[in-house]
């Protein structure tokens, strides 16, 4: 009996087809690549490489503007949106999307994405939330939960002097130009199917010029957590994703 | 085409589309309003779009969108409003989109923000401004072009009353040739071509396309805004060759001057005057050259002395200058206030040159 050689699958093989290059400078554990696969893989697989702009914050994750192989638009931390309507305005048949964190969505930008959704303008924002800025090393953010230690709530986010959470997607799915909003994650493998899904359906929504889109994803920052690498899925499990719960918040689509 | 009686403010919207313009976004202010209102009245009907944005840091962020796609935008408001877009514009400069901002002022009190930004870094507008509507349609038009050339925003000074008043104006579209090719624009076509686009005042470019990085960026823009300085200085002048004395004044204000110098010049007083139409670049050699040999300058502007800074720079002590001007509005705040006036214009000129100048 002979055994065959297991078939060798390089890394390099399994890039999306939209990235130039899969360097890049994240830290180990850090959940954003993975969700940006997500992102990428969905824009291939609805056609949609060569119809696409995208709109970028400020955040970690702005280091993939360089190595996305999609047309972009660099915008200021909290800008997006409002970037992303004057794209879409202009180029009405084009899947436009933004990408952001929580620092960017929820803090900075947060008047923005609440009028583009209430405008029901027909774009798709993607929300990387780590419920941290990573980004200057680890402070809070509009979305860090009750108990949360950062370097701006050393003792954990008191609600008596750092006050409440902002649940952003439960927000935005209340406005009438919302159209499709959902929460996923990327904390473990049955959770990124179950994002890529929703990630389908927002920009299916886009496609159907249904209105407004925007998909939350839960993203691991052990970096800005200042937990083990490893235990960053569990400790998201345990502290982030017990307010920010994934699910489909909103939708005019079949479930 | 014939003249038609028309707004300020209506004859610069129909301006900006006759240059090609067809998104607008801004947010209602006094006496940037009406403005507002004609893009949203006009732009639909020619496939433009115009959005009431909600606030004026989004109303400057749509128009940066619609400017990464290759269209001709623009936005506006008064300085107090503008001051919100600062962010935007310092970054829009250095992603070199071509801006076109227009600042219905409440008086001259934003000649600094206009010519020397309230946002961060390395950056400057070419900034025209009008002294009347006739010239405000020729000027807006000259702005979208500017911007194009330059890829550099480019910020139309107006006031209250360009944008409540009304001239016979033709706003016939003027032609400056083809317009540049946009190949830097997004359209989405590049994505998993290998050559997909990045816009940004970064400098980051793509993985297989390199872009110069920040400091790279930042010095190309600086270097192109020295050659804007040596290229486009604009200004009118009248009455200097034989003059003693030069006022300088700029906007609608210096045809308030301009008409009091005449009335003087009758009077036999050797008076002349400049007027800069663009604020940036500064007409610094026109001043210096008109200022020559003068016994006095004399700057006319509606603010507590900000321009006059400028010209100071541009005769570098060969004249003595002096302001005539001042703060002046009505109870609203609008800037139309007892300095704009002939007489007081005329009286503040001739008290100059009586009183024995000093610098």
């Amino acid at each position: 009996m002979t055994v065959e050689e297991p078939a060798m699958h390089p890394v390099g093989d399994k890039l999306p087809s939209l990235l130039q290059s899969g360097e890049h400078d994240l830290c180990p554990g850090c959940g954003e690549p993975v969700a940006i696969r997500i992102l990428l893989e969905t824009l291939a697989e609805l056609g949609l490489s060569t119809s696409t702009i995208g709109v970028v914050g400020i955040g970690c994750y702005t280091a993939f503007a360089r190595t996305l192989d999609v047309d972009l638009v660099q915008a200021l931390h909290g800008r997006a949106p409002s970037v992303a309507t004057g794209v879409k305005r202009m180029q009405p048949t084009k899947a436009v999307f933004t990408l952001q964190g929580d620092g960017d969505m929820v803090n900075e930008g947060l008047q923005e994405v609440l009028h583009t959704a209430a405008r029901g303008e027909n774009v798709t924002c993607v929300l990387l939330n780590n419920g941290v800025f990573g980004e200057t090393g680890g402070h809070m953010t509009a979305t860090s939960v009750l108990g949360q230690r950062t370097k701006t709530s050393l003792d954990g986010r008191d609600p008596d002097y750092h006050g409440y959470p902002i649940v952003i997607g439960d927000l935005l799915a209340q406005l009438d130009g919302a159209a499709y909003i959902a929460r996923g994650s990327v904390q473990n493998a049955g959770a990124v199917a179950r994002t890529k899904r929703m990630m389908h359906k927002a920009f299916e929504t886009q496609l159907a010029g249904e209105g407004f889109s925007m998909i939350e994803v839960l993203t691991m920052c052990p970096t800005g957590w200042f937990v083990p690498t490893a235990e960053g899925p569990g400790y998201m499990g345990e502290t982030l994703g017990q307010v920010h719960v994934m699910g489909e918040l909103k939708t005019r689509r079949p479930k | 085409m014939t003249k038609r009686l028309m707004e300020g403010s209506e004859a610069m919207a129909e301006a900006a589309i006759a240059s090609g313009c067809r998104f607008f976004a801004g947010y209602p202010m006094t006496p940037f309003t009406e403005l507002l209102e004609n893009f949203a009245e006009k732009l639909p009907a020619v496939g433009g779009v115009c959005v009431n944005a909600e606030s004026e840091l989004e109303a400057v962020g749509m128009a940066w969108g619609a400017l990464a796609t290759g269209a001709r935008a623009a936005t506006g408001s008064t300085g107090q409003g503008l001051s919100l877009m600062q962010e935007s514009f310092s970054e829009i400069t250095l992603a070199e989109l071509p801006l076109v901002a227009f600042n219905m002022a409440r008086g001259q009190g934003d000649y600094f923000q206009s010519t020397r930004g309230g946002g961060h870094g390395d950056y400057r507008h070419i900034v025209l401004a009008p002294m009347d509507i006739t010239e405000a349609v020729g000027l807006t038009q000259l702005a979208f072009h500017l911007a194009d050339r330059w890829r550099n925003p480019v910020l139309v000074q107006g006031d209250y009353l360009l944008a409540h008043t009304a001239e016979g104006v033709d706003v016939a579209a003027v032609d400056f040739g083809p317009v540049p090719e946009k190949e830097w624009a997004v359209d989405g076509s590049g994505g998993g071509s290998g050559s997909s686009k990045v816009i940004s005042p970064l400098g980051i470019g793509k993985s297989n396309t390199p872009g110069p990085g920040i400091e790279g960026q930042q010095q190309a823009v600086a270097e192109k805004l020295v050659r804007i300085a040596g290229a486009e200085p604009r200004a009118e002048s009248g009455f200097v060759d034989d003059a003693d004395h030069l006022v300088v004044a700029f906007g609608t204000p210096a045809k308030f001057v301009r008409y009091a110098v005449g009335r003087l010049r009758e009077k036999g007083l050797r008076v002349g005057y400049v007027r800069p139409i663009t604020l940036w670049p500064f007409p610094g050699d026109a001043v210096a050259s008109a200022a020559a040999g003068k016994q006095s300058v004399l700057v006319f502007e509606l603010n507590a002395g900000q321009m006059i800074d400028d010209v100071r720079l541009a005769v570098l002590g060969s004249a003595p200058v002096r302001f005539i001007g001042g703060i002046s509005t009505d109870h609203s705040g609008f800037g139309v206030g007892a300095l704009l006036d002939v007489e007081v214009i005329a009286d503040r000129i001739e008290g100059a040159l009586d009183s024995g100048v000093a610098a």
